[in-house]
Parts: C-alpha cells; sequence; structure tokens
C-alpha cells in the first residue's frame, strides 16, 4: 500500500509572529519556516506503518512556493521515499490544496492519505475533510491511535466527550492529532541519504486547477492586548464584577 | 527556546536541516538536563547511544565505517546547536567526534578503523585524547609519557592531565616519546583500549565549568601497547598533533557560538519579562545597547567561525584562522555571558538561572585546546613570518 502524505510550510511554532505594519499580512521578512508540526507527526506514522510492512511507499507532496522543497526535503530526510512539489505562488486556500490532492490522488492510487489535522498558521482545519468530500473516501479525523486491519482501518479520534473508535473502509483519510505518535529527528545518514531521493515538480495547471484565490484579506491586526485583571475579596463581588462586565446575567 | 529572526548565513540546504535536525534534538533530549548535568557533575551516559542513532558522533567519517561523511561546516553547526543546549555536552561530544574520531580517520589505518571506528561512531565506545601532561600544557611537545620499544609492542609510562571524556574513555588517542633525545621530532601517536593493562584513571578533576563533561588524569604504569596502535608512523606523532590541533580549534570555536546563542535566548524573553520603573527593562536604551552589541558579536563570530570551517572543507585550512576563530569567538563567549549575568542583575547572579552557567562554560575556551595567548603567539608568528 502507497501512503500520501501532504506537508505544508509553515511559520516555525517557536517564531513570534508579527502583523505587517500595513496590515497585508504577517512579517516572513528573515522568519525562521519549518514543516506543519501535524504533518510531520503524519510523516511520522506514515514511516512506521511502512516500517511494520503495512505500507510500501510514503510519498510526501507540498504545495506552494519553491521554498517547499525545503519542507520535502525535511520529510524524506526522516525517510518518506520521494516527493511531489506543487508550485504556486499565489495562495493555498484549503479547497485548492483538496483539488489538487484529489487528483494526486488519482494518479498515485494510494491506500491511505495522512495529513496534519490542520496546519498551525491559518488553523483552517478542512483540507482533509474537503478531500474526503472530492474524493468519496472514508475520513478518520483526529486520529489518536491508528491500526491497519486487512481493507479496514481502525482510527481512535480525539473528541471532545473523550475517544471515538471508529472503522473506515480503506482507501481512506486520516488526520493526525497532536498524540498520534512522536515525530522522529531526521539522523545523519538519512539526510545524506534523502539528496538522492526524487522530488517530481509540478503546477497546479497539471492538475487542470486553478489556483485563483477566492478569499479576500481585507486586514490582518494584533489580537486586542490582555488588559490586567482585578481582585476580588468575595464571592459576592465577584458575581457582581461578573454581572458588570456581562459575563453572567 | 523562542526563534527570533536571524541572519541567513546560506549554507546550504544539507547543513539547514541538519541543523534543525540536531537543534531539536538538543531542544527536547539535551537542554531539560543541562541544569542537572551542571549541579551533579555527571555526564547523561544514555546519551552516547542516543547520538550515536542521530548520526552525529561519526560526523566526518567515511559511510564505510558507520559515519556521515560530511565536512567540518556541518561539524561546527552540531557542535554549535549541541553546546547551545549544554555547553559541557557539547565540549564532550567535539572530544569525542573530532579529537578521537577524526583523528583516527585522518591518520589511522584501514585495520584500525574498521576495528575502533563502528563502536565509537554508534556511540557503544566513548572516545578521547590525550595531549597535556601536568608538566606540559602550553609547552605540549615538551610532553614526558615515554614509549619504550619492548618485543612487538611499546611499554608507556608516565601521567596525562585535563583529558576530556579521560575517565569514560573506551579509546584515546595518546602522544607519547618514543624518542625522546630527538624533542618534539619523537612523539609518536598511540591508540590505547581502556582495558590495557597498566592504565588507569587517576581521579576525575572538580572544574569551575563544563561540569558533567568528565575530565581526568590518566596513568600509564608499564602499559603495554602494541605496534600496530601505533597511530601514524613512529616519530610523527607531532605533525598528528599540530595538523589536528587546526581541525579541533575551528570544530571546538563552534561550542562559543553556541554559549552565546543561549546567552540570548535567556537574555531576550528577560528584558521584556523584567519591568522596573514601570514598563520592561528591554525598553531602556542603556540594555538595547546591550543587545545591539551582543548579537553582533555574536553574528561576527559566527561568519568568521563559518567562514575558516569552510575553507577546511576546501581543504584550505589555515594555521593563523583555525586559531584566530576560536581566540576570538572563546574571548566573546566569555564577555557575552558576563553581559547576560548583568542584564539579569541579581538574578544573573543566582544560580537559579543558567547565565552564570554560560560564564563558567564559556571560560573553558580560552584555556582548553590552547590557551588565548598560544593562539595570539600562533597567530602573530605566523604573520610576521609570511609577511
Amino acid at each position: 500500500m502507497r501512503i500520501l502524505v501532504p506537508v505544508k510550510r509553515v511559520v516555525d511554532y517557536n517564531v513570534k509572529v508579527r502583523v505587517k505594519a500595513d496590515q497585508t499580512g504577517i512579517d516572513l521578512a528573515n522568519v525562521k519556516m519549518s514543516m506543519n508540526p501535524f504533518d510531520e507527526i503524519a510523516v511520522e506514522e506514515a514511516l512506521r506503518l511502512r516500517e511494520k510492512g503495512v505500507a510500501t511507499e510514503v510519498v510526501v507532496v507540498s504545495i506552494g512556493i519553491q521554498q517547499c522543497t525545503e519542507t520535502l526535503r525535511t520529510a524524506l530526510a526522516m525517510g518518506a521515499d520521494r516527493g511531489i512539489l506543487v508550485k504556486t505562488d499565489v495562495g493555498t486556500e484549503s479547497l485548492m490544496v483538496a483539488k489538487i490532492l484529489a487528483k494526486i490522488c488519482a494518479d498515485e492510487q494510494p491506500g491511505m492519505v495522512i495529513l496534519g489535522k490542520q496546519a498551525i498558521d491559518d488553523d483552517a482545519n478542512q483540507t482533509g475533510q474537503m478531500l474526503a468530500a472530492l474524493l468519496g473516501w472514508s475520513q478518520g479525523t483526529f486520529a489518536s491511535k491508528i491500526v491497519v486491519d486487512g481493507a479496514m482501518v481502525v482510527v481512535t479520534r480525539e473528541v471532545d466527550g473523550g475517544l471515538e473508535t471508529i472503522n473506515l473502509k480503506l482507501p481512506a483519510i486520516i488526520s493526525a492529532d497532536l498524540r498520534l505518535n512522536e515525530p522522529r529527528y531526521a539522523s545523519l545518514p538519512n539526510i545524506m541519504k534523502a539528496k538522492s531521493k526524487k522530488i517530481d515538480e509540478k503546477t497546479p495547471a497539471d492538475y487542470c486547477v486553478s489556483d485563483a484565490t477566492r478569499l479576500q484579506t481585507i486586514k490582518v491586526t494584533e489580537p486586542p492586548k490582555r488588559l490586567a485583571g482585578v481582585k476580588v475579596k468575595t464571592v459576592e463581588e465577584l458575581v457582581e464584577k461578573l454581572k458588570e462586565a456581562g459575563a453572567i446575567a | 527556546m523562542s526563534d527570533f529572526p536571524i541572519l541567513n548565513f546560506a549554507l546550504g540546504a544539507d547543513i539547514d536541516i541538519l541543523r534543525e535536525s540536531v537543534a531539536r534534538f538538543a531542544a527536547s533530549e539535551i537542554a531539560p538536563h543541562a541544569a542537572d548535568i551542571d549541579a551533579s557533575d555527571q555526564f547523561p551516559m544514555n546519551l552516547w547511544r542516543k547520538m550515536g542513532d542521530l548520526g552525529v558522533l561519526g560526523i566526518t567519517a567515511p559511510e564505510e565505517f558507520g559515519g556521515a561523511q560530511m565536512g567540518y561546516l556541518a561539524h561546527c553547526v552540531v557542535v554549535e546547536e549541541i553546546s547551545r543546549a549544554s555547553a559541557s555536552v557539547g565540549l564532550s561530544y567535539g572530544a569525542h567526534s573530532n579529537l578521537c574520531v577524526n583523528q583516527i580517520v585522518r591518520n589511522g589505518n584501514t585495520v584500525q578503523k574498521a576495528q575502533y571506528l563502528p563502536k565509537l561512531i554508534s556511540g557503544e565506545h566513548i572516545g578521547a585524547l590525550a595531549m597535556s601532561e601536568p608538566g606540559a600544557g602550553s609547552d605540549v611537545v615538551s610532553m614526558k609519557l615515554k614509549a619504550e620499544r619492548r618485543n612487538d609492542g611499546f611499554l608507556l609510562n608516565g601521567t596525562k592531565m585535563w583529558i576530556t571524556n579521560g575517565p569514560d574513555a573506551d579509546v584515546l588517542v595518546v602522544y607519547a616519546k618514543t624518542s625522546p633525545e630527538l624533542g618534539h621530532r619523537g612523539i609518536t601517536a598511540f591508540l590505547i583500549e581502556k582495558q590495557f593493562a597498566g592504565f588507569s584513571v587517576a581521579q576525575k578533576l572538580n572544574k569551575l565549568g563544563m561540569r558533567g563533561s568528565h575530565t581526568g588524569e590518566l596513568v600509564f604504569d608499564n602499559c603495554y601497547v602494541p605496534y600496530e596502535n601505533i597511530l601514524g608512523e613512529e616519530g610523527r606523532g607531532v605533525n598528528i598533533l599540530m595538523s589536528g590541533l587546526d581541525y579541533e580549534r575551528v570544530v571546538l570555536a563552534a561550542g562559543p557560538l553556541g554559549i552565546m546563542h543561549a546567552a540570548l535566548d535567556i537574555v531576550l524573553p528577560y528584558v521584556h519579562e523584567r519591568e522596573q520603573f514601570g514598563q520592561p527593562i528591554g525598553t531602556f536604551q542603556l540594555m538595547q545597547g546591550k543587545l545591539a552589541d551582543m548579537y553582533t558579536t555574536w553574528g561576527a563570530c559566527r561568519a568568521y567561525v563559518y567562514a575558516v570551517a569552510q575553507a577546511c572543507d576546501r581543504c584550505e585550512t589555515t594555521r593563523k584562522d583555525a586559531a584566530g576563530c576560536i581566540l576570538y569567538a572563546a574571548e566573546k563567549a566569555t564577555w557575552m555571558a558576563g553581559e547576560a549575568i548583568q542584564c539579569l542583575g541579581g538574578n544573573g547572579y543566582i544560580n537559579d538561572y543558567a547565565t552564570g552557567r554560560l560564564w563558567r562554560d564559556a571560560k573553558l575556551y580560552e584555556i582548553g585546546a590552547g590557551t588565548s595567548e598560544i593562539r595570539r603567539m600562533l597567530i602573530g608568528r605566523e604573520l610576521f613570518n609570511e609577511s
């Protein structure tokens, strides 16, 4: 079985993001970029399934600017077999990404697509679901455990009430949650090996998908600064303050 | 550790991925233990195998022996990122991977490489190099450790001092005098195994800094070493020693770079959090001036060290720049750790904060692998002789 893992290049989670002075977006000049951490978990899970003999090949895909090659190289250094870069300078809206991935699925015929539940830049949390809808495949989102059993896959999902276990028919779309695994470090020998692994370069046009953006960003602003709280002496005073603030009736 | 935008030195995609991987390893496997390693003066021995799995122990070694076959720039970046998490782990790593492993790579024969490298590179074995003696520090070629011919080998008698990883090492590169009457031309390098009869560790030394990186005095009491354990050629030890120092200085110069980064890791968040006169101290221009000097100095040191490491990778090593980059980076790291203490004020002076450790650790690099004075002497002498 082949596993397809889409990976996104995002601002590193350690970076303190800053809004550009003209409020058109986030300042990306000289900012450290990394693979979306949830995608890294997805790559790790795919590699583990390959190591268990469940999968035979792990293919990683990134959609975006040329530098997304670095993100693919990171995945290849972790152990993925080959990469596909779909190059676009325009934008990466979820639906456009899902449409391209659907076409790649038609070409590659993966038994599973494992992706991060969301990317930490826009936190959209919709690519996986859209992809499942476009393909008509079963989906298991927010996975904290994946067990393949013949033509089925058992996915343990993190839901508000606790854990939900579902059985999916393969092929399936699975989105990775934080506790699915702890991704490995790319070892030096694997970093060197990754250099000779193949990355195919494509464009959205190759998949007959338009990369025109549908959403318009009007303004990006910093979240309002948190104001200092007040100390209350009694429960009565607390209730009064909450009423004043309109938090309770 | 929060990341702030820093200059892209454009060291290449391989180096970027390497740095990323090692930085993450160091942040999760080493940094959380750095304070304990210092306080207990104990090296976390399980780290050797973990570093072996990561593939950093034989970074400059050929693939056939388990190495990564990368260069000196790559090696510097690993030392830098490990030292950012814990300078003492960085030092022990440097002693193992450069002083021992790389010297065997550069000077060992095929049999020696096949015998010693795989276990040193996997982390099963720990490596060290022994050069200094109680009476031979800066004047290292005046060493007294004697190696006398006996049957098919040599009998070693004497001591070695201040040996990084010495108390733990399984394999050591040791310099001794096979022909004391020939002075520095009578030095030979040997490969010693810790189980050789007559070899022992006198004591682990109690140091100011770099605590947790075990340093010791080694004793050779009629220690028999077979002839095939000569590293390189008999009587050619001084060439191995001196040329090795050129690489050792470049690789270890990255230690101070990591310490300087660690200083910024502490200072930058602190100047936001700490408020005086009703505002974060980072809003004061005197503090901003410190930040500017620290960042600029760090950048200049990085540029020099990277440039010299790249020269090594192009086989254009120069003795004065090898000495120059560590001379500059080491002194600036001690200065910068001092500035970090100053930025933290009273907090910087107590051991609940790591700035004091950074200062104690940084000081080593002005002394180990040649003192600042010896480095200045080398650079000045070369410049004079070349002009």
